[in-house]
C-alpha cells in the first residue's frame, strides 16, 4: 500500500471534521447515559428524528436546516422531559430500569424508526444549503464546507453546554445528580425535576445533531442504527459523564474511522467504533477521562 | 410435573403437532409454523439470560445470523445435514456469546446490553465485505426437494417444521429445566440483587457466562436451518432488526419469569404478525410489535402470565 503525504493529512483533516460532528451526536447521550445514569438506546432515533424535522421545514419553508433545528429545540425538550417522566414514573421508580426501562427504550427507537418509515419511505432524502457542494483549499488541505460547517456548529453546540454544565447553577446541579442523588435532595433540591430538564436538553441536542447529519449526508430511517455502537463507543471511550473527554474520544474516533475508510474501504468503517468499545471496555473501563 | 412425566407430554404435544400438519396437508402451514416456532426458539433463548439474569441481549439478530451464515459457510465449504449445522451454529454463537459475556459482564449491565447492539452492525460489516459467503449481493442456496428418512420421502419445508418443532421443545425443555435446578435460583438471585448473591458466594460471573453461553447457541440454533428454509440470504434480512425486536416482545410480552411467557408470547405475537404481514402491511406489523412492547413493558410488567395469575390468585390475596 502506497501511502503518499497529503493523502494522509487530508484523511486526518476529515477525520477531525468528523470528529467535531461525533461531538454533537454524542453530547446527548454523554448527559443522558454519562451523568443521569439513563441508558437510553433511542438517542440515535431521536436524532433520525430531528433530521427528518430539519428536511421537512427546508424542503417546505426553504429554511436553513441548522436554523430549522433550532426553531425545533422547544418541541424536542418537552419530548425528552415527556420521555423521562414516563420512565421515572414507570420504572426508575420502581427500580426496574435496568431490564424494563431498557426494553422500554429499545422499543420507542423502533417505534420511531418504523413510523418515519411509514411517514416518509425509505427512499434516501437530503436538505439544499449553499454550504453544500463547495469545500475550501488550503495549501493541500481540502476541505468541504458540508463537513466544516457541522463541525463549526457542533463545536459551538459542545461549547454552550460545557458552558451551561459548569458554570450555572442548573448545570452544577445536573452534576451533583450525577455524583449523589440523596446529597442532592438532603439539600432540598429535586432531583427528578433536574433529571427531568437535564434529559430534556440531552434531546433537544437531538434535534441540533440531526439538521448536522443530513446536512452531512443524504439520510433514510435507520441510518441511526450505525450510529448506536458509535456513540456509546465515544461515551465509554471518553469517560462516562466527561464532556472534554467526550469531545476527545469523539476527534480520536472521527480520525480513526477517517483513516480506515481512506485507506481500507469505507465498508469497513461501522466496525472501527465496535473495535474501540471493546478495546476500552476490556482495557480501560473508566475511558480516557473517566473518573 | 416431574422430569418423565413432562418429558412424555411435551414429546406427545410434538407429535400431537406433527400429525395436525400432515393431516391438514397445507404448504402455508408449514412456511408460517416454521416462523412461528424459530420464534418460539429465539424468544426462550433471549428468555434464559434477560428474564432469569436480568440481563438484556440487543444482539439476538447478530446471534440468528451468525447461526445462518456459518450454514451458509458449510454449505459453500462441505454440505452437510442440517442437524449437524444446528449443532454448528450453536457452537459458533455460543462462543461469541461467551466472548461478549466474558469481555463486558464484569463491568456494569449496561455495557452488556450496548455491547451486544453494537455487535450486530460490526457482523453485518464482516458478513458484507465477505465474499465467500455471498457478501452484500447475498448467497442462494438449493435445497433438495424431499428428504429420505428410514425409507420414507418426505417434503423438504415438513422436515424443515419437524426439525425446528423438535429445537423449540428442546429450548423450552432445557429452560424449565434450569428455573427448577440449582442454576436456576443462581440466576435469579443475580437478577435481584447481583452484590447480595455475591457476597453470599454465588459465583455470578461464571453464572452469567453460562447464560450467555445457552442463550446465543439457542439463537444459533434458530438461525441455522434458515438459509434451507428462506433460499436465499442476505446480510439485511439475516441480521433484520425484527428478530431482535421480536426476540424481546416476546417475552416480555408473554411474562418473564418462567418458560411459559416466552411460549405464549411468541404465539400470540407470532400468529399476529402473520397475520398482519398478509392483511395490512410489514411496516405496520413491526410498528404493532413495537407499540405492544412499549405498553407492556410500562402498564403490565410481568406479561401475560402475570396478569393471570394476578387474576386468577384468591382475592383476599391481592
Amino acid at each position: 500500500m502506497d501511502i503518499s503525504v497529503d493523502l494522509l493529512i487530508n484523511a486526518i483533516v476529515a477525520g477531525l471534521l468528523l470528529g467535531g460532528f461525533y461531538a454533537a451526536v454524542t453530547v446527548g447521550i454523554s448527559i443522558s447515559f454519562g451523568m443521569l445514569d439513563i441508558v437510553n438506546v433511542a438517542h440515535p432515533a431521536f436524532i433520525i428524528l430531528g433530521s427528518y424535522i430539519a428536511y421537512f421545514i427546508n424542503v417546505n419553508f426553504g429554511l436553513d436546516p441548522i436554523v430549522a433545528s433550532i426553531i425545533a429545540l422547544p418541541a424536542f425538550y418537552a419530548l425528552g422531559a415527556l420521555v423521562y417522566q414516563v420512565y421515572y414514573l414507570s420504572f426508575e421508580k420502581r427500580g426496574q430500569e435496568s431490564l424494563r426501562g431498557l426494553a422500554f427504550f429499545f422499543g420507542l427507537m423502533f417505534v420511531t424508526e418504523v413510523s418515519l418509515i411509514l411517514v416518509f419511505g425509505v427512499d434516501y432524502r437530503y436538505v439544499k444549503a449553499a454550504y453544500i457542494g463547495p469545500s475550501i483549499h488550503i495549501g493541500l488541505i481540502d476541505m468541504p464546507l458540508r463537513m466544516l460547517v457541522p463541525c463549526l456548529a457542533a463545536l459551538a453546540l459542545f461549547g454552550v453546554l460545557e458552558l451551561f454544565v459548569s458554570r450555572t447553577f442548573l448545570g452544577r446541579a445536573v452534576m451533583g445528580v450525577s455524583q449523589d442523588q440523596l446529597a442532592l435532595q438532603l439539600m432540598a433540591a429535586d432531583p427528578i425535576r433536574i433529571k427531568r430538564i437535564a434529559f430534556g436538553i440531552s434531546i433537544a441536542t437531538a434535534s441540533i445533531a440531526g439538521a448536522l447529519l443530513i446536512i452531512i449526508q443524504p439520510i433514510e430511517p435507520s441510518v441511526g442504527r450505525e450510529y448506536i455502537g458509535r456513540v456509546f463507543a465515544i461515551c465509554v471511550l471518553g469517560g462516562l459523564g466527561s464532556m472534554p473527554g467526550t469531545l476527545i474520544a469523539a476527534m480520536l474516533l472521527g480520525v480513526v474511522e477517517s483513516l480506515t475508510s481512506t485507506f481500507y474501504g469505507p465498508s469497513w468503517a461501522p466496525a472501527v467504533a465496535f473495535g474501540v468499545l471493546l478495546l476500552t471496555l476490556a482495557f480501560r473501563p473508566a475511558g480516557l477521562l473517566g473518573r | 410435573m416431574g422430569v418423565v412425566k413432562f418429558s412424555t407430554v411435551t414429546i406427545g404435544v410434538g407429535l400431537l403437532v406433527l400429525a395436525f400438519a400432515h393431516w391438514l396437508k397445507l404448504d402455508y402451514f408449514y412456511f408460517a409454523g416454521y416462523t412461528i416456532l424459530q420464534f418460539i426458539v429465539l424468544a426462550t433463548a433471549w428468555n434464559i439470560l434477560g428474564g432469569y439474569c436480568g440481563y438484556v441481549n440487543f444482539g439476538s439478530a447478530a446471534f440468528f445470523a451468525l447461526g445462518a451464515y456459518s450454514s451458509v459457510f458449510m454449505y459453500k465449504f462441505y454440505p452437510l445435514p442440517v442437524p449437524v449445522l444446528v449443532v454448528i451454529g450453536a457452537v459458533v454463537s455460543g462462543i461469541v456469546g461467551f466472548g461478549m459475556g466474558y469481555l463486558t459482564l464484569r463491568l456494569r449491565g449496561a455495557f452488556f446490553a450496548i455491547a451486544t447492539l453494537a455487535l450486530a452492525v460490526v457482523l453485518q460489516t464482516l458478513v458484507v465485505n465477505w465474499d465467500y459467503v455471498g457478501g452484500s449481493r447475498g448467497a442462494y442456496i438449493v435445497s433438495p426437494d424431499t428428504v429420505d428418512i428410514a425409507g420414507f420421502q418426505i417434503n423438504y419445508i415438513e422436515y424443515l417444521f419437524g426439525l425446528m418443532l423438535a429445537l423449540a421443545l428442546i429450548a423450552l425443555a432445557t429452560a424449565r429445566t434450569i428455573e427448577r435446578s440449582q442454576l436456576g435460583f443462581g440466576f435469579g438471585s443475580i437478577r435481584d440483587d447481583e452484590i447480595a448473591a455475591e457476597a453470599s458466594g454465588v459465583p455470578t460471573l461464571r453464572l452469567k457466562l453460562i447464560a450467555t453461553t445457552l442463550s446465543g447457541a439457542f439463537m444459533g440454533m434458530a438461525g441455522a436451518p434458515f438459509p434451507y428454509y428462506i433460499g436465499y440470504l442476505q446480510p439485511s434480512s439475516a441480521f433484520g432488526l425484527e428478530y431482535t425486536v421480536n426476540s424481546i416482545a416476546m417475552p416480555m410480552i408473554g411474562g418473564t419469569t418462567g418458560w411459559v411467557g416466552p411460549l405464549v408470547g411468541s404465539i400470540l405475537l407470532g400468529s399476529l404478525q402473520q397475520i398482519a404481514t398478509v392483511t395490512i402491511s410489514s411496516a405496520v406489523n413491526l410498528l404493532i410489535v413495537g407499540l405492544l412492547l412499549v405498553a407492556f413493558v410500562i402498564i403490565a410488567p410481568n406479561g401475560l402470565v402475570g396478569l393471570a395469575q394476578e387474576y386468577l390468585r384468591p382475592r383476599r390475596q391481592r
